[in-house]
């Protein structure tokens, strides 16, 4: 666990990079979370998955793995590897403020 | 009046709630619906593609598996409707039901998979997952002598995720005993980070992958798979290229699950309480194994863990009472390392695979190769068949995971 300031706000982030309180999480931390992982700038199509994804999380209670991400979002997964080329279900959660996604084993 | 209890599917789960259930109220009218006429040994078609066995040797008739007063309907499930307590069959009948069991388990879908269905499907690329495509990689790895054998998972969840890890090394013991080992090489191409989830398990394996040589390629998301130039494309535009593919393509529920609305989540898998099993979509309906949409391993023992908490909640939920049994995750499976040896773990959702040895103190060694897990794997097969699938509880292996035997490690929640 680490803290960081992220857009002016103390957030804390486990070892992964994932919030560890996903309520200390705001729309304006989008850029600068985003710019961590190297994605810069931020399109429309990238705050279309982002926003996706926060709100599976918050219906849901745990992000989507990526081929759910893509059938929720409608967005082909070929395109979200563009958007997130270093894997679309871990770093658009780590942008979206929400833990990591389930994956299973 | 009779309380009717239908079960969708009679694989490993299903048989196993339907014999249980049987036992425990003589009372209820038990209505399975599997279109197959025979019940699979599943953990077998690991074994045929090193002609150790034939898929029809793990075969046996499902009607004979299951306790006389169990009625079997060998038709498809058209689509479930939750609202109205009713299942409709392809052959067009309707049934109704005051508890549903969903067992239908998981379903391969290599068409999902671009390319994977192309011109080498059969020929140089195949999967082990399904009782034909066992059986035709068995001619394919006995006519293999040199070149580039590639295993590849292409996403999870799957079913057994040690089975592709099982299958390297067994392929690396296969190649050895036909003297060509060093003709051929194994390369194990997987999404994961590393050679397995869970971290204890993982570096094990990894060194074990390591030690005989077969080679780890991690984090690769297979996008696409060119047959005619055999080789597989990541989404980020990497490349392997293979001589023999040995494919465990994407899963997924079963696909009446997208005609039954509310019933699946996206890739059609059932939406779970993972302590008492009941869907998370309608009280009356209850979910075994793999057709879960839980991040409990995909397996047999799972499967097997969780018959005995769930027949207790649906007996309880008749009775209008709160469910009593809670599941907490436990899986334990045999990986075979070839050589005649094979390791064993043991682990839930909270404690992972650990030293140590199963189930107590003086038990099989956990963690570790030896000769005697290869044995039990073996032995287990009869276990299945006549005490498993028919619902006897085995002694000293109950659905709660023992921490009795393992290291000091085995209080380390993760």
């Amino acid at each position: 666990m680490a803290a960081k300031l992220v857009s002016g706000v103390e957030v804390e982030l486990n070892s992964e990079g994932f919030f560890a309180n996903p309520k200390e999480w705001s729309e304006e931390m989008i850029p600068e979370l985003a710019k961590a992982e190297g994605i810069d700038p931020v399109t429309e199509r990238h705050l279309e998955v982002i926003r996706v994804m926060r709100h599976e999380y918050e219906t849901k209670g745990s992000g989507p793995s990526v081929r759910a991400l893509a059938k929720v979002s409608n967005v082909p997964i070929k395109e979200l590897y563009q958007l997130f080329p270093k894997g679309p279900a871990k770093q658009a959660a780590r942008i979206a403020g929400i833990p990591k996604p389930i994956g299973c084993i | 009046m009779t309380k009717q209890l239908l079960i969708l599917g009679g694989g490993t789960g299903g048989v196993i709630v339907a014999n249980r259930l049987r036992r425990m109220d003589p009372e209820l009218a038990i209505t399975m619906i599997e279109p197959s006429p025979v019940h699979t040994y599943q953990p077998g078609l690991l074994f045929v593609p090193f002609g150790k066995g034939t898929v029809e040797e793990f075969q046996r008739p499902l009607e004979r598996q299951l306790h006389s007063g169990v009625k079997l309907l060998q038709t498809k499930v058209e689509s479930v409707d939750i609202n109205a307590h009713t299942v409709a069959t392809t052959s067009g009948d309707t049934l109704r039901y005051d508890v549903l069991v969903v067992a239908t388990g998981a379903t391969l879908l290599p068409e999902e998979t671009d390319g994977l269905l192309g011109e080498g499907w059969g020929k140089n690329a195949f999967t082990f997952y399904d009782p034909a495509g066992s059986a035709a990689l068995a001619k394919a790895m006995d006519s293999f002598a040199s070149g580039r054998l590639v295993v590849n998972v292409i996403d999870m969840p799957i079913k057994c995720p040690v089975a592709p890890l099982e299958f390297s090394f067994l392929a690396e013991a296969f190649f050895t005993d036909r003297h060509v080992r060093d003709q051929v090489d194994i390369t194990y191409v997987t999404p994961l980070d590393s050679a397995f989830t869970k971290p204890v398990a993982s570096a094990r394996l990894g060194r074990l992958m390591e030690e005989r040589g077969i080679k780890v390629i991690p984090s690769f998301n297979t996008g696409q798979v060119d047959e005619s130039g055999n080789r597989l494309i990541s989404y980020d535009g990497q490349e392997v290229h293979y001589d023999l593919l040995v494919s465990v393509p994407l899963h997924g529920g079963a696909p009446y699950v997208s005609n039954s609305p509310g019933l699946g989540d996206e890739i059609n898998f059932i939406p779970t309480d993972e302590a008492t099993l009941q869907s998370l979509v309608a009280p009356e309906v209850f979910v075994i194994g793999d057709a879960a949409g839980l991040s409990v391993s995909k397996a047999g023992s799972v499967a097997h863990f969780e018959g005995e908490v769930i027949t207790k909640n649906i007996l309880a939920f008749l009775a209008g009472k709160p469910l009593p049994a809670r599941f907490d995750g436990h899986a334990n499976c045999f990986i075979e390392t070839g050589h005649r040896k094979a390791l064993l773990i043991d682990f839930n959702t909270s404690i992972e695979p650990l030293p140590g040895h199963f189930p107590g103190p003086f038990g099989l060694p956990l963690l570790k190769e030896s000769w005697l897990n290869h044995l039990g794997k073996l032995a287990f097969e009869t276990m299945y068949w006549h005490a498993l699938l028919p619902g006897i509880s085995i002694p000293l292996i109950g659905p709660e995971m023992p921490t009795r035997g393992k290291g000091s490690l085995a209080v380390t929640e993760l």
